[in-house]
């Protein structure tokens, strides 16, 4: 025993010696990044080329529809790219799947900034996968710009400096949601249906804002792992909420529509806008009762609903924004449907563009960070960025729509609110300006 | 002597990977500190499951407990790396003896069973308690390299020594241990209970104190992962990370603690590996994304077709023909003149049944 002992046990030298040896081939490689001389003013910079790199759910439970977004942004770079690119330089933009884990993303975001030499991590998609990546980010110094989420989390300058959102944040969109619903629906009863995390923690914070809470006869929440939620309906329906108004992601808006069907309960239904993507959901809703051995109209079952949308309607199609976004993604991405997802993703690229181009010519990761400090033009998004030193959330408002055909249809003028209980929603004065004739910022 | 000779050999594997972590890219580093975690995860599994005959798909859970209890310990009291690590390890060995308690009473799918449903509900309690521990977001775990190494040694290659160091320490006792006495009294329960209780052992005992090292290696995992990410938050915990340890453990070998090492390596570096070469060879991203998925359920199906007995089976077996004198020397073991059952037969196709006693 001993003697064969003696024989196995280097196995394990063996194996740590090669592990060691093969990490070293491969770590060669990574080296020899960013050889642009002068031009070469940041990591991930060269004469020629703006690299950034970004996480995203092209896997997993997020997958349907989120999975869009970045093709679509990647399509307006290409835009650019093919108009001059910024400044002379292309951008190549890098997006590696976490399939909505987050030690998935801890793992490829290490990969994106220290192997491959990103400039940015830009649109990094998700509240739990953002916040594993979110220390490290900015311990490193790395740009961590316009993360697709609306968790109230990335407006933390003080402690990151480096982080900044981008669409209305979830606070806000309660805030607005809870005023319409105050207004439209006072005496009725109504339900929250909510994630039970930051992103419908945080919706509920805004809601209960301005809905009085003596209106609010039930709060059911659930957990995106788990997707049965019967009981929850079966709660709502007991309480007697006529208006149930919804924190949640597609998946689950269309598990509570195809539930409350199945358990013949009707409410209005008002969901926030993540959740609420009317070609998205009709798939999901038609895919669901696939899988239940039913057939639905999805898209019958999606009219009406109320949402809130802080880019222009893609109904609209006389808006030049929403034009232009339609022209590139004919161009680039004409695989994908043009919904609500590909929407997004063309119109937080465009942000990212104006923002690059204020950096400079010689762009550095503190410029990029001091160009969205002092603040950015309001683009494709129909309120004002609160982008500012001391601010770092992105759109400050939006219009209450419900959806008719495959969009939104716009019910209400845009309205603007801060995130703390006392500051009102107002209407918004300003208009938003056309979209630039050439497409580019 | 063994403890000399594992230590010795330890010593020298430490010494050609803190050597070659200098020449290394952060990156790389970084996957590095990634492997030992999931090698003292793994390593800790395929000693439950390879010697004592128990299954756990629970260990999720207990590396969970570690990495909170490192994440505590760190924010709270400033521990340093060395008293953080056993403290985690033995904060998960203390949760790990009444389910241990309770393991020893289950067989089979009701172990399993039971096991799993740890995995699923332990990481919700965070969001039970957002006060202490964090809620969804978690809590961060400020590491930083120790003055003495100067204020431009990287971080992720102290993270990497850290986490390297602590792999092989456990490499060396956990080889140490399936050699003793108490190894061997392991494997006479896992190979046969009735007989193990005939010949005096305490089987209830045995079974216990095996899922309470195991369950002490699953914690110092999860302190290991929470100093090379930086954060602990239930959604790192995930039952799939259960699946993970279990998976490496027998694509590695069961009860092979090389295995282990081949386990974590695939897990590591195979996903990574495949997403690179799929988007080099002008892949959509979309369509690279799903390839590590297909090639980890490939890689499975090809081990298990070819190897059975797990990868470092293989390489045993290849390189048996090559050593046909230290193969005649071989000693008889113990445990194979006990009488055979049925069971054991089960356990073991024929032609697998030297698989796990030799490295340990």
């Amino acid at each position: 025993m001993n003697r064969r002992h003696r024989v196995r046990f280097p196995a394990l030298i063996a194996a740590s010696a090669a592990l060691a040896l093969l990490a070293a081939a491969c770590g060669g490689g990574s080296a020899g990044g960013g050889g642009g001389g002068a031009a070469a003013s940041a990591p991930g910079i060269t004469a020629h080329q703006i690299l950034i790199g970004s996480h995203q759910p092209l896997t997993g439970p997020a997958a349907p529809g989120y999975s869009e977004i970045a093709p679509a942004s990647n399509a307006y770079f290409q835009y650019v790219n093919a108009h001059g690119g910024i400044y002379g330089r292309k951008i190549k933009y890098t997006y590696l799947d976490d399939g909505y884990d987050p030690s998935k993303t801890v793992s490829v975001v290490h990969q994106l900034v220290l192997q491959d030499n990103v400039f940015a991590i830009f649109d990094g998609l998700g509240t739990p996968t953002h916040l594993a990546v979110m220390n490290f980010l900015n311990s490193s110094k790395v740009p961590d710009v316009f993360v697709a989420s609306g968790c109230a989390c990335w407006n933390n300058p003080a402690q990151a400096p480096e982080t900044f959102g981008w669409q209305i944040d979830y606070i806000r969109e309660g805030k607005i949601l809870g005023a319409y619903i105050k207004k439209h629906f006072a005496g009725k009863k109504i339900g929250y249906f909510y994630q039970n995390d930051e992103f419908g923690q945080d919706g509920v914070k805004g809601l209960d804002y301005e809905i009085p809470k003596s209106q609010v006869v039930s709060r059911q929440s659930y957990v995106p792992t788990n997707t049965n939620v019967g009981p929850q309906v079966a709660a709502l329906k007991a309480a007697g909420a006529q208006v149930v108004v919804s924190f949640s992601i597609p998946a689950f808006t269309a598990l509570f529509k195809l539930t409350s069907l199945k358990l013949g309960y009707n409410p209005t239904l008002a969901v926030s806008n993540v959740g609420s993507d009317p070609l998205t959901l009709d798939g999901l809703l038609q895919a669901f009762a696939k899988q239940a051995g039913k057939a639905v109209n999805g898209a019958a079952l999606t009219q009406g609903i109320i949402t809130d949308g802080y880019l222009p309607s893609l109904g609209d199609t006389g808006n030049s924004w929403i034009a232009l976004f339609k022209k590139v993604h004919d161009t680039y991405d004409a695989k994908a449907p043009f919904d609500g997802n590909v929407l997004y993703g063309e119109a937080v690229a465009y942000t990212f563009v104006q923002a690059m181009l204020k950096a400079g010519k010689n762009p550095t990761r503190a410029s990029l960070v001091n160009a969205i400090n002092a603040g950015l033009p309001q683009g494709p998004s129909v309120a004002p960025y609160a982008f500012s030193a001391t601010d770092h959330a992105g759109i400050t408002g939006a219009y209450i729509g419900v959806i008719k055909g495959s969009a939104i249809a716009p019910k209400t003028p845009v309205y603007v609110t801060g995130t703390s209980a006392t500051s009102p929603v107002t209407v918004y004065s300003g208009s938003q300006e056309p979209a630039p004739g050439s497409g580019m910022p | 002597m063994t403890l000399l000779r594992h230590a010795s050999a330890a010593i020298v594997a430490a010494v050609i990977i803190g050597a070659a972590s200098g020449a290394l890219s952060p990156f790389r580093n970084f996957q590095l500190a990634e492997v030992a975690v999931y090698v003292v995860a793994i390593a800790g599994l395929t000693v439950l499951i390879g010697l004592s005959g128990q299954i756990s798909l629970g260990h999720g859970a207990f590396m969970a407990i570690g990495a909170y209890v490192a994440a505590l310990t760190v924010t709270h009291l400033a521990w340093p790396a060395w008293a953080v690590l056993p403290a985690s390890a033995a904060a998960a060995a203390v949760a790990g003896a009444p389910v241990g308690v309770a393991a020893a009473r289950l067989r089979g799918p009701y172990l399993a069973g039971a096991t799993l449903m740890l995995a699923v509900a332990l990481p919700s309690l965070a969001d039970k308690y957002p006060g202490v521990l964090g809620g969804d977001q978690g809590l961060s775990v400020a590491i930083t390299v120790p003055p003495g190494l100067g204020a431009s040694f990287p971080l992720t290659r102290w993270q990497a020594w850290v986490c390297v160091a602590a792999a092989l320490i456990t490499l060396v006792a956990l080889a140490n241990l399936g050699r003793s006495r108490v190894g061997r009294n392991w494997r006479a329960v896992r190979d046969d209970e009735v007989a193990a209780a005939l010949a005096g052992l305490n089987v209830g005992r045995l079974r216990v104190l095996a899922f309470v090292v195991s369950a002490a290696c699953a914690g110092l995992a999860g302190a290991m992962l929470a100093i090379t990410t930086t954060l602990v938050s239930p959604g790192s915990f995930t039952v799939s990370l259960s699946i993970a340890l279990l998976t490496g453990a027998i694509i590695g070998g069961l009860g092979s603690l090389a295995g282990a090492v081949w386990g974590a390596l695939i897990i590591v570096l195979l996903p990574t590996y495949i997403t690179n070469l799929a988007t080099s060879h002008g892949l959509s991203t979309a369509l690279a994304a799903n390839i590590p998925i297909a090639a980890y359920g490939i890689v499975l199906i090809a081990v298990m077709l070819l190897f059975p007995g797990g990868i470092q089976a293989g390489l045993r077996r290849l390189a048996r023909p090559a050593m046909p004198l230290l193969a005649r020397l071989r000693p008889v073991r113990l445990l194979r003149s006990l009488p055979m059952s049925s069971h054991d037969l089960r356990r073991h196709p024929p032609g697998s049944e030297h698989q796990e006693e030799g490295t340990i």
